[in-house]
């Protein structure tokens, strides 16, 4: 096990490098460079203005190089100006070059400086994901006891009318996505025209403090994309459980039907639904940034748009390190769950 | 004029689907007449899931074939017209001219122009790229998870290494990544597309080669024709003058696709394959300790004609089945790119490009918001009808 585990946080960690890797190569790209010079600047640099700015803050180095230092490893550039001052990404303004640390990437836990929000990368991070960090706690808490009542229910007796019936709600929330489900909910609770008006349409006062009348539409549009693939798969599951002997044998042996879903068949048919919750995650991100764009709620998907959108390149960064990190977290804890709850399954 | 009531509204919605509904009784009554003939096919009209999804499904396909010959339309789906802002629908046309529609159906949207009629030509985006998108993604996946199944060994950790790569990445961010103006003017969509439309021919190719080659004499003209014309293709597909791949002369090449439309084409595929190829290794691994495969194995049969003429045809019920719900998650991505407004022109008719113009005004006209979204919810819930009703169908043989 122990071996398994240190192979799976190996591939993770190679995976994880792949891949920012390739987002900073895609991010650090001559037009996205050239783009954010004349941000900086002025948006009449002529081309020899932009390639001194660039070649002033180091972007001019090969991609690797640079790629080195963002990440930590390598020596940060340090470029003398005409007038004998030394400017470089490690020294902060007003600090002297000798003072300021030679190593300064994600390693040392310098995330670098976002162009839109004027502020540290890191400390954007970590405000926007304890935002979202609200939100999928609350989709989580809705999400998932729904989704395995609903799969448990029509996984148990399959065929019935009760089993159609929560199957099709089931296939129509996976075929709603966030972008659908959210306008429809919005238009049937939320517009001041017509509707209910029981909820609100944005959530932006969510973000202070949220009650159930301004964080409930959000919650529950991530909610229903999840929650249809995830009452499938218990469906499944549960359904194939339901046929094995030692239920057959139960039956026999005169337990009640609820005794034989509660206590013999259940803890069987959540073993896949497990991994499945938790491969979930990067689809729930998708879900994130559709809902928090729609409903104004200034997450860690906002975040993301608004860093994607305005070529923000080092916020940019620092939300695909997240993101990724994130989605291979889960991956591993569904793969090590899969394996500590199936004991058919060896790890050799 | 009045406004029309909600009752005249849908009687005249629904004169206007004339060809549409057409179309569907005499596609739905031959293929009820003639179920026992056409396989899997006719099998479908047993199921009534099957045949409420396949209804849904013909419907769009129709709607956007008929409205891309301007036959549904009411209006021209670009086109402002002067004092419709914003109305609801069934509002009559303040000056209407000679033959011109009197009304918009289901209202105009901030920019005056027919929802109805934007929601039509829509249709036709999704029922052009979404199907042909997600058979491209198979091509790629079938190509490269075949003999990752049926090898395994190094080239399966390597293979899988890269899907598993491509799969941790959110999608929204590779989106934003490869479709903004600035990555698309280093050429690296173009770069790709030119990687990924060539293993349709490496599919074809390789199918045939493997089927004939105990028959060079029907093979190589065989091959030569059909890996001619494909080629022939794939260069006007990915060859674009003025763009950084321009590989063929402008006389030979047969059609342009807008650079918009090919990037989104692009990302769609790469999204989708690693999923694809997935599934066909996990398939190929299970099918390949077959007994057929082992026969195959003894006869002599080489290992491209066991993958392609015998693994394959055996995994065909999973793969249609998942053909037809990833076309219903490439529609949803569509919808998503047009959503963040990413690579379509802002005024493309697209579900998704029209649900983000709606959405800013939703609390107080919802009409132009809600009509995409139940024209997408209503296909892709077909699609998802259509590919259970296969399933059971498939399982019962």
């Amino acid at each position: 096990m122990g071996l398994f585990i240190l192979r799976r946080v190996g591939v993770m960690i190679l995976t994880g490098l792949c891949l920012t890797f390739l987002v900073f190569s895609l991010t650090n790209l001559y037009p996205n460079l050239e783009k954010l010079a004349k941000t900086q600047g002025n948006f009449r640099m002529s081309d020899a203005e932009v390639t001194s700015y660039l070649e002033r803050n180091g972007y001019l180095q090969p991609m690797i190089v640079k790629y080195g230092e963002w990440l930590g490893v390598v020596p940060s550039y340090r470029h003398e100006n005409s007038d004998g001052t030394i400017q470089g990404r490690c020294i902060q303004p007003g600090q002297a070059p000798e003072d300021a640390p030679h190593f300064c990437g994600v390693l040392q836990g310098y995330w670098g400086f976002s162009t839109v929000f004027k502020d540290e990368v890191g400390s954007i991070i970590a405000t926007r994901l304890g935002l979202t960090g609200k939100l999928m706690l609350w989709v989580m808490l809705l999400m998932v006891p729904s989704a395995l009542i609903l799969g448990v229910l029509s996984g148990m007796r399959e065929g019935s009318k009760m089993d159609r019936t929560l199957s099709t709600i089931s296939i129509t929330t996976t075929a709603t996505p966030e972008y659908v489900s959210g306008v429809i909910l919005i238009a049937v609770f939320a517009s001041s025209t017509v509707g209910l008006k029981w909820f609100k349409g944005t959530a932006t006062s969510a973000m202070e403090s949220a009650n159930f009348e301004n964080f409930f539409l959000p919650v529950l549009t991530i909610s229903l994309y999840g929650m249809g693939y995830i009452a499938r798969m218990t469906r499944a599951s549960m359904a194939e459980v339901m046929t094995a002997q030692y239920i057959r044998t139960a039956r026999l042996k005169g337990v009640s039907f609820g005794n034989i879903v509660v206590k013999h068949a259940l803890r069987n048919a959540l073993i896949a639904p497990f991994t499945v919750i938790m491969l979930q995650f990067p689809w729930l991100l998708n879900g994130v940034v559709i809902v928090e764009t729609l409903f104004n709620y200034k997450g860690f998907g906002w975040t993301l748009v608004q860093a994607a959108s305005n070529n923000d390149i080092e916020l940019l960064l620092g939300v695909s390190v997240v993101s990724v990190f994130v989605v291979l977290v889960t991956q591993l804890i569904s793969d090590i769950g899969y394996v500590y709850l199936n004991p058919r399954i060896s790890v050799s | 004029m009045e406004p029309l009531s909600w009752f005249e509204i849908i009687t005249r919605v629904l004169l206007q689907f004339m060809p549409v509904w057409i179309s569907l009784i005499a596609l739905f009554t031959l293929s009820i007449v003639y179920k026992r003939r056409l396989g899997l096919y006719g099998k479908l009209f047993d199921s009534t899931i099957g045949m409420i999804g396949f209804a849904l499904v013909m419907f769009w396909v129709f709607t956007g074939i008929f409205g891309a010959l301007d036959m549904i339309i009411t209006h021209d789906p670009l086109s402002q017209l002067s004092g419709m802002k914003n109305k609801l629908p069934g509002t009559p046309l303040p000056r209407p001219d000679e033959g011109q529609y009197p009304y918009y159906l289901f209202g105009g949207d901030n920019l005056a122009r027919d929802v109805f009629s934007r929601m039509v030509k829509g249709a036709w985006i999704v029922v052009q790229i979404a199907p042909l998108a997600t058979l491209f993604a198979f091509m790629v996946g079938i190509t490269l998870g075949l003999p990752a199944g049926y090898y395994g060994g190094r080239l399966d950790t390597l293979l899988s290494f890269f899907a598993n790569l491509i799969l941790a990445f959110p999608v929204i961010l590779l989106f934003y990544l490869l479709v903004t103006p600035e990555i698309v003017e280093t050429g690296i969509p173009s770069y790709m597309a030119t990687v990924l439309f060539v293993f349709p021919l490496i599919f074809v190719g390789v199918l045939l080669n493997s089927r004939y080659k105990t028959q060079p004499k029907v093979r190589t003209p065989l091959l030569f024709a059909v890996l001619g014309i494909l080629g022939w293709l794939y260069l006007s597909l990915i060859s674009e003058a003025g763009s950084k791949v321009s590989v063929l002369p402008g006389f030979l090449d047969l059609f342009d696709i807008p650079a918009g439309i090919l990037v989104v084409f692009v990302s769609v595929v790469f999204v989708n394959s690693p999923t694809v190829f997935r599934i066909v290794r996990g398939l190929a691994m299970d099918i390949k300790t077959r007994d057929y495969v082992a026969a195959a194995q003894t006869r002599g049969e080489g290992p491209w004609y066991i993958m392609l003429w015998e693994i394959l045809p055996n995994a065909r019920g999973p793969l249609i089945v998942d053909f037809c719900l990833r076309i219903g998650y490439t529609t949803i991505l569509l919808g998503t790119l047009g959503f963040f407004g990413l690579g379509l022109s802002p005024e493309s008719p697209d579900w998704g490009t029209t649900i983000n113009d709606g959405r800013r005004l939703l609390q107080i006209y919802l009409h132009p918001a809600i009509v995409p979204a139940v024209a997408l919810l209503s296909m892709v819930l077909g699609l998802n009808l259509l590919a259970d009703g296969l399933r059971e169908e498939s399982l019962r043989d």
